[in-house]
């Protein structure tokens, strides 16, 4: 429809043909729209509803079970609704981030792909009036064996650097699991902080009547139109038909837009500005006169156009990249325009607020379009979806999965084995090609359990992670949603920072399907639950439904990015092992937990079973011990236990300063399960010897199950369990088999 | 009008890591024939002149100033009516 | 004594650098933007790193064009010290302020970690404060850090030793008998992919960076007092 010689449907034919259901609306809806006007819709009038009513900008499917979410707290500045959510961390300074998903686009073309969802993420940031300090991502693929699946690993982390290098944003840290269920439809995920200060926060509002609305970066070209549509639909042969030209990301024009926007924000001339994301042109300009209670009035003969003959429908619905939409006072804009241009950006004043709550859109000197704002934004339909338990759900409730694994005779192969999945093994192979230390301000690079970035002139520092454990959370959605809270939180934590919000990117498969549903729904709760007990409410985030390839679902995956506030840098600590002869305490209790478990999926194949309980409880409690031992400064290393468990965390600990360790546990379980069971709300600690018995004491007083298990010093890792050698290895063999995996599966 | 059709390619004696690669995957791929394979940039250029002499000197100079560092590439370019 | 970091549309370490004259040298350092067109008031001028016009052609290519070059090459000229790092390197090449080219990365991609470096002339302005042949742990991030110049300019660097560091153990971009950085034949220009300004406090998991800031100031504070005695 995008073509030259295609001539727009008439209001007529629109209705009679049914030709909106092409372009993603329902019967339904459509009607709605037609009682909302009072008329027929023309084509770019049906266009605008088509987007703003998506999934993607609208949460139709989503919006009564996100109200679940805590979003409130004494430290948050700005909730979910903006370009991002905001933090105090006190000095009058705030951190503003946000994660959003870029999946469907990189499915189809991985470098681009994920190159323009880092420059969607860090516009969102920016747009707050933020400076933008750190990047991170989240991502899911399949088993690394096929050549696809190759290419779309090396091409996704390509895209990211490409994208994050040029910009000049450290990616510091992220997540990057393996798993067949991600096979045809791979998780991006990006996130970006910024830091700002409190005067400087802006919104995407469109307010003050007769101020001119102002046009800045790339052109507009055809790219992408109909993105926002294409992401609320779910991965099929025909989509490869349907895809919009891909966009292309230019980080350069971004770094230009970036420098720009925030020196304009500094002249204080700035009303509202937002960035031209998905559904471009229209949800910028809908959703900021929205918010204002205004309308907007553009003529689209002036927007800088980058292909001739372009349609206002093509206009509109464009996603063309690096592009932004900024009110300013009226009287200012030459202003603004001569700021633009000194930093070489095309910018145009292409139109102005109204007081008439309307859309209103010229084009070749006639009205194109003229619509209610309101019922762009704010009145998509609600959908309220059936939900159903799933068969595989009740079917779990009787696996036994320790059962099903027999103990394998030498545990040393399969603590390397582990070592060598692609979800445990070093990802140095990724983020060796991601720019972490540019700005000079990254403490704890990736590799550790958080990223910590320095907030320059301050004692202070913030704590960065994702997390999601999708098995987990396939296995039962309320406890996998809690995990991955509580894991994000644990990580922050162990970094010495205490949690402050999270941002979450909820990846599922179709809302349509009952199970799907039930999976979002319980994912939810548990997140809710988990958000309440550990103090870190939801500050945005954003809904990725339709995950599917040829019917099939991925894992229900609802990604956490949680930032935690360190109050002093003393207190940076990482998961590494720091000196030969620490203490080494393992804080936590361990059950016999496998279900979903690393250990699981390499020993059978596929998981099964319940995951790992988790007692938020407990988990506040160890958490606290933690950082309350780290801020009186007496812990020398902290880690999360999580995939592999306690035999992986070990490990890990080791490998950072090649420090070996001597460790002897009592227990009943099987060495096997003891070794790898992935029982939550565990850390492993190394403390100096003189500090254990306070550190013993005060976990005593938390009432936190705790046990000094053995030293560090050497260059083995050796586990006896009730007397008997478990594993001895060195820990050469063990980091080779860790750090070559990834390599060797790439080629 | 005229248009400026450019290439430019490392030197022969500049170690070229990406048409090597290039060469790896044809081969892989059983196209046992391929000697070498070399990348390099291909620019078109649009000029707004009717003279065809002036034209090549002020490609060749555009070439040597900027789109080739003659350091580590080659350059060609053929003119051609745009 | 007066630093300038130039910064082109797309620089991007420039903050890393100015960070690093502030903590370390202690002296008055100006961001200067690249349509500049008077840098008399400097003595050190330094180029950061970045992708100074996106870098789609060549990295640096466009930069070496930029109004505050002819400045550059006007203050090298004088004697005054100029020091390009990563994308500045890439720049100084591209102006001809120094010999050679940065080719892309012989694994194709771009690389961030620690890298041993050793210092193979510790005679430079930028470098006194190290010992000759000390190895050193300085960052690199890039994806065209791989040095290239024919047989003659090498001979030439050899001759003049202008080869000031070396990679030390791993070449982590297949650049030519592991050169680093080098610098003009009169040693006061000095380009290098590593980034010393990124490991100037133990936090940064290296501060071995912070002697070539420290080098500096003592370089200048000595032809300072020369030129007073004079």
């Amino acid at each position: 429809m995008s073509k030259l010689t295609h001539k727009e449907p008439t209001a007529e034919q629109i209705a009679e043909e049914k030709l909106y259901r092409e372009i993603g609306l329902t019967d339904e809806e459509y009607k709605s729209v037609v009682n909302i006007l009072g008329r027929q819709p023309n084509w770019t009038e049906t266009g605008l509803y088509s987007v703003m009513w998506s999934e993607h900008c609208s949460y139709k499917n989503s919006r009564p079970v996100l109200r679940r979410f805590p979003t409130t707290g004494p430290r948050v500045l700005q909730g979910p609704g903006e370009g991002a959510g905001i933090v105090d961390i006190g000095d009058n300074q705030a951190v503003v981030f946000k994660i959003e998903s870029h999946n469907h686009p990189s499915a189809i073309e991985p470098y681009q792909g994920a190159a323009t969802g880092v420059g969607g993420i860090i516009r969102d940031v920016f747009s707050m009036g933020a400076r933008p300090v750190a990047l991170l991502n989240s991502l899911r693929f399949g088993e690394l064996t096929t050549p696809r699946v190759k290419y779309l690993f090396e091409n996704v982390v390509a895209g990211i650097a490409g994208y994050g290098n040029c910009i000049g944003i450290p990616t510091v840290g992220g997540e990057v699991n393996f798993d067949p269920t991600y096979e045809g439809n791979p998780l991006v995920n990006a996130m970006c902080v910024g830091l700002i200060d409190h005067d400087k926060i802006q919104k995407g509002v469109a307010s003050g009547i007769g101020n001119p609305v102002i046009y800045v970066g790339a052109s507009t070209g055809r790219d992408g139109i109909h993105g926002a549509t294409f992401a609320s639909e779910e991965l099929n042969e025909e989509s490869e038909k349907k895809r919009p030209a891909v966009q292309v990301g230019d980080p350069f024009m971004e770094k230009l837009l970036l420098e720009a926007c925030l020196e304009l924000i500094d002249t204080g001339i700035v009303v509202g500005i937002q960035d031209m994301g998905a559904a471009g042109l229209t949800c910028s300009s809908a959703e900021m006169a929205s918010k204002a209670g205004n309308g907007i009035e553009m003529n689209l003969d002036l927007v800088p156009q980058r292909e001739a003959g372009m349609s206002a429908y093509e206009m509109m619905l464009s996603e063309s990249q690096e592009r932004m939409l900024v009110v300013v006072e009226k009287g200012k804009e030459a202003e603004a325009i001569a700021l633009f241009d000194k930093w070489g950006l095309a910018s145009a004043v292409v139109g102005k607020v109204t007081d008439d709550g309307l859309l209103r859109l010229l084009h070749h000197g006639e009205v194109v379009a003229e619509v209610p704002v309101k019922t762009l934004a704010d009145d998509a339909p609600v959908y309220h979806r059936p939900s159903r338990v799933p068969a595989y759900y009740e079917a779990n409730a009787k696996v036994d999965p320790v059962a099903a694994i027999s103990e394998p005779k030498d545990l040393n192969e399969t603590l390397k084995a582990l070592l060598a999945q692609p979800t445990v093994a070093s990802k140095a192979w990724v983020y060796e090609q991601y720019d972490h230390i540019v700005r000079a301000g990254t403490a704890v690079k990736p590799g550790s359990d958080a990223a910590v970035v320095m907030v320059r002139g301050t004692r202070k520092a913030l704590a960065m992670s994702t997390d999601c454990n999708g098995r987990y959370v396939y296995l039962d959605p309320q406890v996998g949603g809690a995990i991955a809270v509580a894991e994000a939180a644990r990580n922050v934590v162990c970094s010495g920072a205490e949690p402050l919000a999270v941002t979450d990117c909820l990846n599922f498969g179709s809302p349509e399907k009952p199970e799907v549903f039930w999976q979002f729904e319980k994912a939810v709760d548990g997140m809710s639950e988990a958000c309440l007990a550990l103090n870190s409410p939801v500050i945005g985030g954003n809904v990725s439904f339709y995950n599917e390839r040829s019917g099939d679902a991925i894992y229900p995956t609802p990604t956490i990015g949680m930032v935690g506030l360190i109050t002093d840098v003393d207190h940076i600590t990482t998961q590494h092992f720091k000196a030969e002869g620490d203490v080494v305490i393992l804080l936590g209790e361990t059950f016999a937990e496998l279900g979903g478990s690393e250990y699981q999926k390499y020993a059978t194949g596929a998981i099964s079973g319940r995951p790992p309980q988790l007692d938020l409880k407990k988990e506040a409690a160890v958490q606290k011990l933690v950082l309350d031992a780290i801020r009186n400064g007496l812990v020398k290393s902290a880690h999360d236990l999580s995939e592999g468990g306690l035999g992986v965390a070990l490990a890990e600990a080791c490998f950072g300063e090649n420090i070996g360790a001597t460790v002897s546990l009592s227990s009943d379980l099987r060495a096997d399960v003891l070794l790898f069971s992935e029982s939550q709300s565990r850390i492993l600690i190394s403390v100096a010897t003189e500090k254990a018995d306070e550190v013993l004491a005060l976990a005593g007083e938390m009432g936190v199950p705790a046990q000094a298990i053995g030293q560090t010093g050497g260059e083995q890792l050796v586990v006896n369990i009730n007397g008997v050698e478990a594993v001895h290895a060195p820990l050469t063999a063990l980091k080779a088999a860790w750090k070559d995996a990834i390599p060797c599966l790439i080629g | 009008m005229y248009k400026a059709v450019v290439y430019v390619t490392l030197r022969q004696s500049v170690l070229d890591p990406q048409g090597h690669a290039v060469k790896g995957a044809l081969h892989s791929l059983g196209f046992d024939e391929v000697k070498d394979v070399r990348i390099g940039r291909y620019l078109e250029v649009e000029l707004d002149t009717s003279d065809l002499s002036k034209a090549e000197e002020r490609v060749s100079e555009m070439c040597e100033k900027l789109l080739a560092n003659t350091v580590i590439e080659d350059y060609r370019f053929e003119i051609v009516e745009g | 004594m007066r630093v300038a970091v130039i910064v082109f549309p797309g620089s991007n370490a420039d903050v890393d650098l100015y960070n690093a004259v502030e903590d370390v040298m202690g002296v008055p350092v100006d961001y200067v933007w690249h349509a500049e067109n008077d840098l008399s008031r400097y003595d050190v001028i330094l180029l950061p790193g970045g992708f100074s016009y996106g870098d789609y052609l060549r990295c640096g290519a466009v930069a070496r064009f930029s109004p505050v070059m002819e400045q550059v090459i006007k203050a090298a000229e004088q004697g005054k010290l100029v020091m390009g790092i990563c994308n500045g390197f890439q720049i100084l090449t591209e102006a001809g302020l120094l010999p050679g080219a940065l080719l892309r990365n012989r694994s194709l991609k771009f690389r961030c970690k620690l890298s041993a470096l050793r210092v193979e002339n510790n005679d430079t302005a930028f470098t006194r404060d190290y010992a000759a042949g000390e190895v050193i742990q300085i960052p690199i991030a890039h994806g065209e850090g791989n040095y290239y110049c024919d047989e003659e300019t090498l001979e030439k660097l050899k001759a003049n030793n202008q080869i000031v560091f070396r990679y030390h153990g791993e070449n982590p971009n297949g650049s030519l008998e592991d050169i680093a950085g080098i610098c003009n034949e009169k040693g006061n220009v000095l380009g290098m992919m590593p980034h010393p300004e990124r490991a100037v406090h133990e936090w940064m998991s290296s501060a071995d960076g912070r002697r070539m800031f420290t080098s500096i100031l003592q370089t200048w504070r000595e032809r300072n007092s020369v030129q007073a005695h004079s």
